[in-house]
């Protein structure tokens, strides 16, 4: 299926991703980032299952340094 | 400051020892900003919010360097020009943080000053929406006190412009806005060096927020440390009550007793 995350195109992911396998398979640390798809906030409670749709777009952010 | 003396800044029931916040943006590496915030005695830091790097999943990250657990985190809106930008933003950062005190800041494109029309909106969008919320303004004290009838926790307004360290620039208005509103005051922005600091917490301020004085300084630890000793001198001074100013002079020794 087809992703849009951050702004990015992402074509050939595996059908049937929820967010955590999704985090899993980009190799990103799931504690220390966000994700919004479709822009609604995913909470971390329900990465395991929440079930990605082709053409979803997802938002995967984190803290870095601010004024 | 004794550690015997107790002076807590307390924003929205949370209590603080250090009035100095330091910002997280322009140093050299986070390790040096971890060094940077240990030597200015800080317990609040502000941080922005942005797109994961996908293609470097392993790059240094923030929360690894400064923990969010012993130090609180401010996340900012920096980048956001609306309501909806802002509280899109913080909801993410709130759900990666798990807290809701957070900083708001809309700014415009004139020399990044605050866009004071969109910050109360967005405010009252956020104070909806669960947040607390401290507010970088100017230094307007009738919108000042519109933001916290909003709702604000803290008024942050500018010393000068953003990263400019042009320091205090308008003392009058910065003793207008603590004298015009009952939350916290914290100048945010424009400060350059640590005298500059203690000259605002000497107006009666609540905080200081630093961040490029402390990260473009040469030594950016040392300037930490100077920024801490300001500030805490600046809160002293205040506390203990300036001297009246007096035209002329006037002997600090007895003038009776003398040798003849």
């Amino acid at each position: 299926m087809h992703l849009l995350i951050n702004g990015k195109d992402h074509d050939d992911l595996p059908d049937g991703l929820t967010v955590a396998t999704l985090i899993a398979h980009l190799g990103l640390p799931e504690r220390k980032i966000a994700v919004e798809r479709n822009r609604e906030v995913v909470p971390k409670s329900a990465y395991a299952e929440t079930v990605l749709e082709t053409n979803d777009v997802l938002e995967i952010i984190h803290f870095i340094g601010g004024g | 400051m004794p550690q015997s003396i107790k002076d807590p800044l307390i924003i929205a029931g949370r209590e603080f020892q250090s009035r100095l916040i330091i910002g997280t943006g322009k140093f050299k590496d986070y390790k040096e900003n971890a060094a940077a915030l240990e030597a200015a005695g800080g317990e609040m830091v502000t941080v922005a919010i942005r797109r994961v790097n996908l293609d470097k999943p392993d790059a240094p990250l923030l929360m690894d360097s400064i923990d969010p657990k012993t130090t609180t985190y401010l996340p900012n809106t920096a980048g956001c020009f609306t309501g909806d930008d802002a509280v899109r933003t913080l909801r993410l950062a709130r759900e990666l943080g798990g807290w809701n005190l957070v900083k708001l800041e809309v700014l415009s494109n004139v020399h990044l000053y605050p866009d004071m029309a969109e910050t109360l909106a967005s405010l009252k969008l956020l104070v909806a929406d669960g947040f607390d919320v401290m507010v970088y303004c100017t230094d307007d004290p009738v919108y000042c006190q519109k933001l916290e009838e909003a709702g604000a926790c803290a008024i942050m307004p500018l010393a000068a412009p953003i990263g400019s360290g042009l320091g205090l620039l308008n003392p009058t208005n910065i003793r207008l806005v603590k004298e015009a509103v009952s939350v916290p005051v914290i100048v945010d922005a424009g400060l350059g060096t640590a005298s500059e600091a203690a000259a605002a917490m000497e107006l009666g301020v609540d905080g200081i927020i630093a961040n490029t004085a402390i990260a473009g300084a040469k030594d950016p630890i040392r300037m930490a440390r100077a920024f801490k000793h300001g500030v805490i001198a600046g809160r002293e001074a205040f506390l203990a009550g300036r001297i009246e100013r007096k035209q002329y002079a006037v002997p600090s020794s007895p003038m009776t007793g003398l040798i003849k």
